[in-house]
């Protein structure tokens, strides 16, 4: 078990302060030899990070519209996580999808044509920022009623529980989720039919304006109370990527070896406001400024930089490229075609 | 043609799917051990398994959720609630989730399930287990809800809902599953979508589908030992909806009553009465008449329900007010 993970087997006390975990070994070299899977970690780290300030900036010129949820701050979350899997996996996420379609592989163009509403768009500019879908890459959604993907990903895993093949489905979703019925109702479901099912809960320990403790009785550990439905928990430093992955590998491994389904919680923060139409009134800004000091996007590569893994030079070329695709993604959504109005007949139905 | 009940028509053809198509599977609360609540599924634990008669928790927005994100994944999946009116707690599911995938996913997304579940009322359950609600789910666009109201239709509707790609409603009411019909050993489908023209006249069109059809029927032979000749429509499809079907038989007949057997205020009739006002009102001799059940909570009363119910002196009361028949 990696030092920087905490399972629901022992129980531990609470604490509101961003998980720690200085004093643990980086997990550097273990389970990822090559400097180049951490190079692209990296990356898709901070294509992520650029991609959400380039659709801020696209917002405020109101060309996106509608809501949007930026994913800075949980970059490593996501990363994290979505690299543990396999093509064959799918992944389902809530309305904060931008990262993990990303992490998928999505294509960036495509995507930011989506949320310009742009007929090159991967819904053809009828989804929306909260509704990502792309089946080639199983990625599954982008659902925008809180906990209501659950049940989706329950029965993506039942299909490939039905079908004999060892793929899983990678379940997403935010504390404030937790707080509905079909959270339970899913969580049972997946343990008594053992579903190939990993629950993914990213705890930024906010639904939108509600702190978790004003929300939840219990306290803001959720993976203690998981061992109830028979699952195994992990929790884990969700600012920390290689934390995040080494996580997912032990839970992907028992799903694949018929262990049944697997939750990891991973403690992560927003740095932003939930959408764009907040203005955080309800907490303070050194609470946030104390989680921006463990920034993903600045510490992974620090870190490896420190360590010797790479150079910074190798980072400098890496956010050159990584800025261009960004604004290249910009140029194509903004230069696609609107839907044509014959759109709104198509695909309701078979 | 075989006579068999309601219930075996459904049964013959959940049976033929689950023997036909490996993707195909069941899922609902006591479907298996228990054989199902209304008996449609006695036997098949025995036959096909566990795998594929499967027994949920009471867990409907699970489950339904489960079969939405199964059938994405390339499975035929049957979902069975033990009544719609406990399809309430999974309408997010529904609406939300089966209806809407395809067009927000830009067709990417197809949903070929189908959602089985005894409707309406008239067996003294009382207001939470009486009610109607295929009525609303005809108002989504992305899913289809059919509502038939004998054997031959049963069979007929559950086939093609099973091969639909679809998201399918079959809405299978309650006080039908002990009538017996003729039904064919010969296959057949019936199109999803198409009204039947079940009797034809000259005189009136009599509108209904589901369990309004049997207050149209007796009716309908009131009506005819009176001398009338009489055109009864059964819509067997709720969306989507064959007005077509009951155009053409009001240019031939001129008259129409409209039968909801569910409450009357915004059931699928006001749908079919807003189409007709618009559509039709040049053929007409008189009013557009529509009868329902009453609005309010259902009554457990055995007298009161009766009193609530659409029944055949309903329906004949509007003929003689509309048309002084
Ligand atoms: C059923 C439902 N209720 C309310 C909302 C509005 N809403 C959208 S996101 C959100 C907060 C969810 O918080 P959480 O699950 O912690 O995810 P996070 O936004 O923090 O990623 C709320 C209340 C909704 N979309 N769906
Ligand atoms: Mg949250």
């Amino acid at each position: 078990m990696a030092s920087s993970t905490k399972s629901n087997a022992k129980s531990r006390s609470q604490s509101s302060k961003p998980s720690r975990n200085g004093d643990s070994a980086p997990l550097l070299n273990k389970d990822l030899p090559s400097t180049v899977d951490h190079l692209d970690l990296f990356k898709m780290m901070y294509l992520i990070r650029q991609f959400e300030i380039a659709c801020g900036e696209n917002y405020s010129k109101g060309l996106i519209r509608g809501f949007l949820h930026l994913y800075i701050g949980q970059e490593a979350t996501g990363v994290g996580a979505v690299s543990g899997l396999r093509e064959d996996d799918y992944i389902v996420s809530h309305y904060r999808d931008h990262g993990h379609a990303l992490a998928r592989g999505m294509d960036v163009n495509r995507v930011m044509a989506e949320l310009f509403g742009r007929a090159t768009g991967t819904s053809k500019g009828k989804g929306g920022s909260m509704h990502l879908f792309d089946v080639a890459k199983r990625f599954m959604g982008g659902h925008a009623i809180v906990a209501g993907q659950l049940p989706l990903a329950a029965g993506l895993a039942l299909a490939q529980q039905y079908q004999k093949t060892d793929a899983l489905t990678m379940c997403f979703f935010g504390d404030g989720s937790t707080n509905q019925g079909v959270y339970h109702e899913t969580l049972n479901l997946a343990a008594i039919w053992k579903l190939p099912l990993l629950f993914f809960l990213e705890n930024n320990m906010y639904g939108m304006g509600s702190s978790i403790e004003r929300v939840r009785a219990g306290g803001i550990d959720f993976y203690p109370g998981i061992a109830t439905y028979g699952i195994p928990a992990l929790e884990v430093d969700g600012m920390d990527v290689l934390a995040v992955k080494e996580a997912t590998d032990v839970a992907v491994g028992k799903i694949r070896n018929g262990e049944g389904p697997q939750f990891i919680e991973a403690k992560t923060f927003r740095f932003v406001g939930h959408s764009l139409a907040d203005g955080q009134k309800y907490r303070g800004q050194e609470e946030v400024k104390e989680w921006e000091g463990r920034d993903p996007v600045l510490t992974f590569p620090a870190k490896l930089i420190e360590m010797g893994v790479v150079t910074d030079k190798e980072i400098a070329r890496i956010k050159t490229e990584v800025d261009e695709t960004v604004a290249k993604s910009v140029d194509f959504a903004e230069q696609s075609p609107e839907p044509d109005l014959s759109q709104i007949y198509n695909d309701v139905m078979v | 043609m075989p006579e068999i009940l309601f219930r075996e028509a459904l049964k013959r053809g959940l049976q033929e799917a689950l023997e036909n198509d490996p993707r195909v599977f069941m899922m609902g609360e006591d479907i298996g051990e228990y054989g199902g609540a209304y008996a449609v599924t006695d036997g098949f634990l025995e036959k096909f398994g566990p795998e594929r008669i499967k027994d949920t928790p009471i867990s409907e927005q699970a489950f339904v959720g489960a079969g939405i994100g199964a059938a994405a994944a390339g499975l035929r999946p049957i979902v069975e609630f033990m009544s719609i009116s406990f399809s309430l707690v999974a309408f997010d599911q529904i609406v939300n989730m089966a209806a809407n995938l395809r067009y927000m996913s830009g067709g990417q997304i197809n949903v070929p399930m189908v959602i089985r579940a005894p409707t309406g009322a008239g067996v003294q359950l009382g207001a939470t287990h009486s009610q109607s609600f295929e009525t609303w789910l005809a108002e989504v666009p992305g899913i289809k809800v059919v509502c038939p109201s004998n054997p031959y239709d049963a069979l007929g509707l559950i086939r093609s809902a099973i091969k639909d790609d679809n998201p399918v409603i079959v809405a299978e009411p309650a006080l039908l599953y002990g009538d017996k019909g003729n039904v064919p050993d010969e296959y057949y489908e019936i199109e999803l979508g198409k009204a039947d023209v079940s009797r034809t006249g000259t005189d009136i069109t009599l509108v209904s589908y589901g369990y309004g059809m049997r207050p149209v029927n007796s009716a309908a032979d009131s009506l005819e030992e009176r001398g009338h000749s009489v055109e009864t429509i059964d819509l067997r499809s709720l969306n989507p909806l064959d007005i077509e079907t009951v155009l053409t038989s009001i240019q031939k007949t001129n008259r129409v009553v409209l039968v909801d057997s569910a409450r009357r205020t915004g059931g699928v009739m006001a749908e079919v009465a807003a189409e007709l006002q618009q559509r039709a009102s040049e053929w007409l001799d008189g009013p557009i008449m529509r009868v329902g059940s009453i609005d309010v909570p259902w009554p457990y009363n055995r007298g009161l329900e009766r009193e609530v119910l659409t029944d055949a002196g309903d329906v004949l009361a509007a003929a003689a007010e509309g048309y002084g028949m």
